[in-house]
């Protein structure tokens, strides 16, 4: 049975009752500790920047050639925090109970709430470095609603709030860098977990251009690695974004929680052809003013603007009257597919519009311009067409994995000294994430959480002295070595892209935005064929002494299709719908997501058993004391 | 099989859209150490929907299944906020379409039959890595010189204690937007880096939080730039021309302004 650590008392006070229970290392104790953070995002940044400022001796590693390039800078619309600066009634306990419902009940009580508790910091803390938030006229800071929220307490730069987070971030790190407290390893790759006695002692990394393999040793690993997305091939994630660091780790001993939770996001541009790489976001912001609808009938020739009302079905609106166009995520996306598949997708059957036509009436293309313009002018840009003029054409994609390593309360996972955080984590968002979540999470448990969890860490835990001379290191690097020198050694005739793409199609198909035993059966026997087939015929050319971008994405992929199996067998496991996991085989007769609380009110850690091994599933049971669990309903 | 997700990765015809060739020139180099030299190669079948880049993963398919190394290049968002892409394409940064990083640029924009040449970007300050891929670290050590505010985590006031006025923050924001992507260095014939600087020294001189450290900061950042040997400002325009962001150079005239009177 796993322990979440979550303290006993009343909700609001666990996270203070828990600070003061924990141990402290004294200032001048600090700089005997040295801390590994692999990952620059968000939640990389802020840990790396705020552990130097308090003395530790930090290393961090990105694989991206500048820490300011993490996917986190990719982010739209915005980042939550509870101040209630709108007097419109929000709170610290809203937002925890929002996040709660709109996770469909798959998370913990106590980590919300803390995350809920340390949002307003957050804010003070990124305009203090100079963040430029949107701002009234009156000099305040401005928010907007967003995603399925009745409370306006998004606060956003433009449609750019995930680079100007990021930059802060970065730019608290750089200061740091400058100051010789984080010694940053940029363009490397963390390519194994080095656990010694039970305790993560360090990681073996390849610098990506000398290709040179090197031991990093440490009293604590925080991994800050991001989301598994891309095990789709087609995401809205960045096309370095990849899951080794986990997966590595993972096969060390960490347990990894909720594979199958996805978030498949509802306003993207939809796919063009064989050859793409890559999914475009729309900010969901968007759907605040824009109105999603498809044709009344199949087989519709028309073009948009030429269809008149009565010939349109607004079905957002016409389900879901209180929400609208707002629901949640998981609800906009499986309704637009809902509709695609009765035939009624438009631009050749996966799409639907989202129209602004009514929105630049009522107030303006000027201020439709000002509110949306960047986004507007990147769809110009990508599908050519003027979206003033035209409907956006959108369709769901793959955007965040709620799924991560297990983590307790303190953000560790079972294997100690391991920690992990942000969106590699598992722990806040439950089955579905809320938008402006994501930004809110990771630096949360980067400059907030951290902290005082390592803290209390090195303060109750005896290190031992260790090198990098240790056999432990020794072996993990001959692991690196010897997977370097295989890949480069099958000289096949298919391409690793080609791998990428076929597993892609597997997992978007069987394991998709709807998922059923059948098609997760064959996700099962198919992920282990490509696999096969993968090591077998793969061609990477190049060598390993050299930067070769085709060796580390054949890593990477190497490590998704592992991974992939263990997420379509989550999927298949967890006889249920929730959030973002729907299981066609289980709906209410209007066809939502059906959970089953008296035997999936859980968390499900599965632990490495082997290459091709099922792994074991292990429980916690998701207690909850404060929400009553319910039926989601938004309409 | 569920047959239910639709197809994302499998469109029937391949693509959509029309199909072009294209002639590639393309600037090959082993290493740092290693002379490069223009490689010629054709590709058929490029769908005008394609992206730059969708396009150089296609040359970089047809490269290994001929047994040959493909082209090194730097990407990763492919959506024209992370500031990777970084290609000299016909002699212009970023190609040919304005205010568009190259992973926003698509094959709509060439024609069929066109001769393409692409190039890394070319500065001192930038040295090259392999192919196309070039080394920005400078640029990070410029934002260590001084491209901060020096407030450490915690023990910060209320984010509304601190009144912004909407048109500072505004002008801020339009400043902060610099993605570090570095076309403006390559395009400039100085390889000067005064857009980039001058975009972080605008951002937060513009706002009540950079006050304190507004002399230090532009003094410190312009003396790192002379060292990190980036060349000087002399008013050709060609970087705020080849932005993605569409960064002004009004703030290279705020920055200057901000250094007489750090210097006073």
């Amino acid at each position: 049975m796993l322990d979440s650590k979550v303290p006993s008392g009343p909700l609001a006070e666990k996270w203070d009752k828990h600070k003061f229970e924990s141990k402290l290392v004294n200032p001048a104790n600090r700089r005997k500790f040295s801390v590994i953070v692999v990952g620059t995002g968000l939640a990389g940044a802020a840990a790396s920047a705020t552990l130097a400022e308090m003395g530790y001796n930090v290393k961090t590693f990105c694989f991206q050639d500048s820490p300011r390039r993490a996917h986190s800078i990719a982010a739209q619309g915005g980042i939550n925090a509870a101040k209630n600066y709108r007097n419109d009634g929000d709170s610290i306990y809203r937002l925890f109970y929002d996040t709660i419902k709109g996770g469909d009940y798959r998370a913990r009580e106590g980590n919300v709430h803390r995350l809920a508790q340390v949002s307003v910091n957050i804010i003070d803390q990124c305009v203090a470095q100079g963040v430029p938030f949107a701002r009234e006229y009156g000099g305040m800071l401005d928010n907007r609603s967003f995603g399925g929220a009745q409370v306006s307490r998004t606060f956003y730069a433009r449609g750019q709030t995930g680079q100007q987070l990021l930059l802060g971030a970065y730019s608290a790190l750089e200061r740091q860098i400058h100051l010789g407290t984080v010694e940053m390893h940029s363009r490397t790759e963390m390519l194994e977990l080095v656990v010694i006695n039970g305790t993560a002692r360090g990681i073996i990394t390849r610098d990506l251009v000398t290709g040179a393999v090197e031991r990093h040793v440490a009293d604590a690993v925080l991994l800050c690695t991001g989301g598994y997305g891309n095990v789709f091939f087609l995401s809205t994630n960045a096309q370095g974004s990849n899951v080794t660091a986990t997966w590595r780790a993972h096969r060390k001993g960490a347990f990894f929680a909720n594979p199958c939770y996805t978030q498949i996001h509802p306003t993207c541009i939809p796919v063009h052809g064989e050859d793409q790489s890559k999914l475009t976001l729309m900010s969901e912001s968007l759907r605040n003013d824009g109105r999603v609808w498809v044709p009344k009938s199949k087989g519709e020739t028309r073009r948009p603007e030429e269809i008149p009302e009565s010939d349109r079905d607004y079905f957002l609106e016409r389900k879901y009257p209180s929400f609208g166009n707002l629901v949640p995520r998981d609800v906009a996306s499986r309704n637009a597919k809902a509709v695609c598949d009765e035939g009624r997708g438009v631009s050749g059957g996966m799409a639907v519009y989202m129209d602004f036509a009514d929105a630049i009436k009522r107030v303006g293309e000027h201020t439709i311009r000002d509110r949306y313009g960047n986004l507007f002018d990147m769809y110009a840009k990508i599908t050519a067409e003027n979206p003033y003029e035209t409907p956006m054409k959108i369709y769901p994609a793959v955007h965040y994995t709620m799924g991560g390593l297990w983590v307790d309360y303190n953000l560790m996972s079972n294997v100690p000294g391991l920690f992990v955080l942000g969106e590699a984590n598992f722990s806040d968002h439950g089955a579905n994430r809320l938008g402006a979540s994501a930004l809110m999470q990771g630096l949360a448990d980067g400059y907030f959480v951290i902290p005082y969890t390592l803290g209390n860490y090195f303060g109750s835990t005896k290190s031992e002295p260790v090198t990098t001379d240790h056999d432990a290191f020794k072996e993990a690097e001959a692991a690196v070595n010897e997977r370097t020198n295989k890949l480069l050694s099958i000289k096949g005739n298919r391409t690793v892209l080609s791998f990428h793409k076929e597993l892609g199609k597997v997992m978007w198909d069987d394991c998709g935005m709807a998922r059923n035993k059948e098609g997760l059966n064959n996700a099962l026997k198919r992920i282990p064929e490509i696999r096969e087939e993968f090591w077998q015929n793969v061609a990477v050319t190049g060598s390993g002494d050299d930067f070769n971008q085709t060796l580390e994405r054949a890593g990477r992929v190497a490590d998704f299709l592992e991974f992939g199996e263990m997420f379509a067998h989550d999927a298949l496991l967890r006889e249920e719908s929730c959030g973002g996991h729907f299981r066609e085989e289980h709906q209410t007769e209007e066809n939502e997501a059906k959970r089953d609380d008296d035997n999936f009110a859980h968390v499900a850690a599965y632990e490495f058993n082997g290459y091709g091994k099922t792994p074991t599933r292990h429980v916690e049971q998701l207690v909850f004391e404060n929400v009553k669990l319910t039926q989601r309903s938004y309409k | 099989m569920a047959t239910t997700n639709g197809s994302i990765n499998g469109h029937s015809d391949g693509h959509s859209g029309k199909t072009i060739a294209l002639h590639l020139q393309v600037w090959r180099q082993k290493n740092s150490t290693t002379k490069g030299h223009f490689e010629n190669y054709d590709l058929s079948g490029v769908s005008t929907e394609m992206s730059f880049l969708d396009m150089l993963d296609m040359l970089n398919e047809q490269l290994t299944h001929e047994g040959k190394e493909p082209v090194a290049f730097d990407h990763d968002c492919r959506e024209g906020i992370c500031g990777t892409c970084s290609l000299m394409i016909n002699g212009y940064a970023h190609g040919p379409d304005e205010h568009t990083t190259t992973c926003q640029t698509h094959i709509r924009s060439f024609s069929d039959g066109e001769t393409i040449v692409i190039e890394p970007w070319r500065a001192r300050a930038f040295p090259p890595i392999k192919d196309l891929v070039v080394d920005r670290t400078s640029f990070d050590l410029l934002i260590q010189a001084g491209g901060y505010v020096s407030v450490s985590t915690g023990g910060v006031p209320d984010g509304n204690a601190i009144a912004v006025a909407k048109e500072s923050s505004d002008k801020a924001m339009d400043a902060a937007a610099c993605i570090g992507c570095g076309a403006c260095v390559a395009a400039c014939p100085n390889a000067s880096a005064m857009l980039f600087a001058s975009a972080k020294i605008s951002h937060l001189a513009l706002l009540p939080q950079g006050q304190v450290e507004r002399k230090n900061r532009v003094a410190n950042m312009v003396r790192a730039m002379d060292e990190l040997g980036f060349g000087n400002c002399t008013n050709h325009g060609e970087c705020e021309a080849v932005c993605p962001k569409e960064i002004k150079m009004d703030n290279i005239a705020r920055m200057n302004r901000e250094y007489y009177f750090a210097a006073l």
